[in-house]
């Protein structure tokens, strides 16, 4: 049976990702221990004797993510609220498929319009030496989640049974009264799938990150700093890491931590989506 | 009877002389409650703007910045002086091979095992699992992919830095979204066509091949083409699979490195003896690469349009 073998081998590639990532990260787990891993202030992998604390990494995927949400929630459910209750069909039927279009440019061409627009701006705005910034990141990575979040939510909130919506109106309630108090509670699993799914995106974009936040290795202290978040080490550090050293199965110890957060906050997000859906139908 | 009445009068009398300033308030009421809905779809119309307005902004920009280097020996020759002059035919090229390599794989596998998992597994808690685990994949980061290619393709299999293993850990990358999209188009044919076909006498293979899959057709080839633009676009799996910055000559066999599109931009900016005389040929790059990833997509909302239409 054919297709059973290639429905086989491809689920077997996919499961192989799990068993390489933790395969190769055991080594260092094994002699650095997770909690001094994560918990570590210093993360000196090419030094002698060297250091894996990743801390200062974890930190800044945090702060970069954190700003970038602060960018893209407020304007992506603003957005998807004006697309879904305030547009008239046709205008929404063109609007939807170009923000879709949006959230597919490649994540290199938002790093180069990182590198060249956003941080010369940044950096004389604030008069800083170099605008490679974690402000920087944040708002290119906000920009990058924005169609994302646009778009879920977009989703979640014309989801809603149009009764609902007849229903409020016929009470005489105003259509941003019933967006408010009807729409936006009633969709409200779905909404929380779209800023999940776009924390997801911004804590796992790489190149973005890599060519806008600066790479230093840094507690970050302030958005003003350059910052190297996680995903930016291992694309930084593995080009140079030998294959088989503790600086590898390090890198490859930080993937296992991207993967199972990104994990944690897909499956969280998939699980409300399917939720919203049974509650909607 | 009087207190009767006396009660009726009481219930009459409070609403008879309430009556005019009510209906005053509520109109001013109702005139504060539509000034608040215009306010507020001011703001979130505003919001939409600016998020549109960010992203004609970005098209705008490369656009500009792209315009000066733009020609037909841009993107039909070959670097020159050190990546400052010249065109960026290698990377062209080499994003070409390895997307059409990715793409052959994955849309193989991907359409099989969609196929499998619709038409041929038991539907029960072990394929639910196995499409919540599809899924979450979907959304893992590209590094991630990357590593793995790194450990499988690049060094286990030791296939080394090269087109095989950059398009096969592309394949995977883009593999859970094909399987997803292949699956949607799939469960969207009516049951009625298969029951119609099996009751005709088709075999179980007959009916998915003349049956189901014509009219699954145009969702899975929606899914292929936006694979072969996210593909096209992703830079961290092929960093450290197949990507160069500099070859000599255009790739020879599929254990060659290569230079390809999205890592060249990266290269260019962050790489080489002449960052400043670099920068235009990398926004020259970066339109050539938005242009592509914008046509395919364009395509593909057509033809989801179309097919959306005959229905």
């Amino acid at each position: 049976m054919i297709l059973a073998a290639a429905a086989f081998s491809s689920l077997a590639f996919l499961a192989g990702i799990l068993v390489v990532l933790f395969r190769e990260a055991l080594p260092a787990l094994r002699q650095i221990g997770f909690v001094e891993l994560i918990t570590g202030a210093d993360w000196y992998p090419t030094y002698r004797p060297p250091s894996f604390g990743a801390a200062p990494l974890i930190a800044s995927s945090i702060q970069v993510t954190v700003g970038a949400m602060i960018v893209a929630v407020p304007l992506g459910l603003a957005s998807a609220l004006f697309i879904s209750e305030a547009m008239p069909a046709r205008a929404r039927n063109i609007i939807k498929p170009v923000v879709e279009l949006l959230a597919g440019l490649p994540s290199v061409v938002y790093g180069l319009f990182g590198m060249e627009l956003v941080a010369p701006l940044i950096m004389q705005a604030f008069d800083l030496p170099t605008g490679l910034t974690a402000l920087s990141a944040s708002i290119v990575l906000g920009i990058m989640a924005l169609p994302t979040v646009t778009s879920v939510a977009e989703d979640a909130l014309s989801a809603v049974p149009s009764a609902c919506k007849e229903a409020s109106t016929a009470l005489g309630a105003t259509r941003w009264e019933t967006a408010s108090k009807v729409v936006m509670p009633a969709a409200s699993s779905g909404i929380i799938t779209a800023v999940l799914l776009g924390v997801s995106r911004a804590i796992g974009e790489t190149m973005a990150v890599l060519m806008v936040a600066g790479g230093a290795i840094r507690m970050p202290s302030s958005f003003l700093q350059p910052v190297r978040p996680i995903t930016a080490a291992i694309a930084a550090e593995m080009g140079e890491a030998p294959v088989g050293s503790m600086h590898y199965h390090a890198l490859f110890a930080l993937a296992v931590i991207l993967f199972l957060s990104t994990l944690a906050f897909n499956a969280t997000a998939n699980a409300l989506k399917n939720k919203f859906k049974a509650k909607v139908e | 009877m009087k207190p009767a009445e006396s009660s009726k009068s009481n219930l009459i009398a409070p609403v008879h002389r309430l009556a005019r300033p009510t209906i005053r308030s509520r109109m001013s009421v109702l005139h504060r409650r539509k000034a608040r809905q215009a306010v507020m779809f001011g703001l979130t119309g505003a919001s939409l703007v600016l998020t549109i307005g960010f992203l004609a902004l970005l098209l705008g920009f490369v656009a500009r910045r792209a315009l000066p280097v733009m020609s037909w020996e841009f993107i039909s020759q070959m670097p020159r002086r050190g990546m400052t002059e010249g065109g960026i035919l290698p990377a062209i090229l080499g994003t070409v091979y390895l997307v059409a390599g990715s793409v052959s794989v994955a849309s193989i596998l991907g359409t099989a095992t969609a196929i499998y998992l619709t038409e041929y597994a038991q539907q029960g808690p072990i394929v639910k699992f196995i499409r919540a685990g599809v899924n979450n994949l979907a959304g893992v980061p590209s590094v991630v992919f990357g590593l793995f290619g790194l450990a499988v393709f690049v060094k286990l299999f030791g296939l080394g830095v090269s087109i095989l293993s950059g398009s096969l850990t592309l394949a995977v990358v883009i593999l859970p979204t094909i399987i997803r999209s292949a699956e949607e188009a799939l469960l969207a044919v009516p049951k009625s066509y298969r029951e119609a076909s099996l009751a005709l006498g088709a075999t179980k293979w007959q009916t998915v091949r003349y049956a189901v899959l014509p009219s699954a057709i145009p969702g899975i080839l929606t899914g292929c083409i936006l694979a072969v633009s996210r593909a096209a676009g992703e830079t961290a799996p092929i960093m450290l699979t197949a990507a160069t910055f500099f070859t000599a000559r255009l790739p020879q066999s599929m254990l060659d490195e290569v230079q390809a599109l999205a890592y060249h931009i990266f290269a260019l900016v962050t790489e080489g003896t002449h960052p400043e005389a670099q920068k235009p040929i990398a926004f020259g790059a970066a339109f050539v690469l938005l242009a592509i990833v914008i046509l395919l997509n364009l395509s593909a909302i057509i033809i989801r349009a179309q097919h959306g239409k005959k229905e």
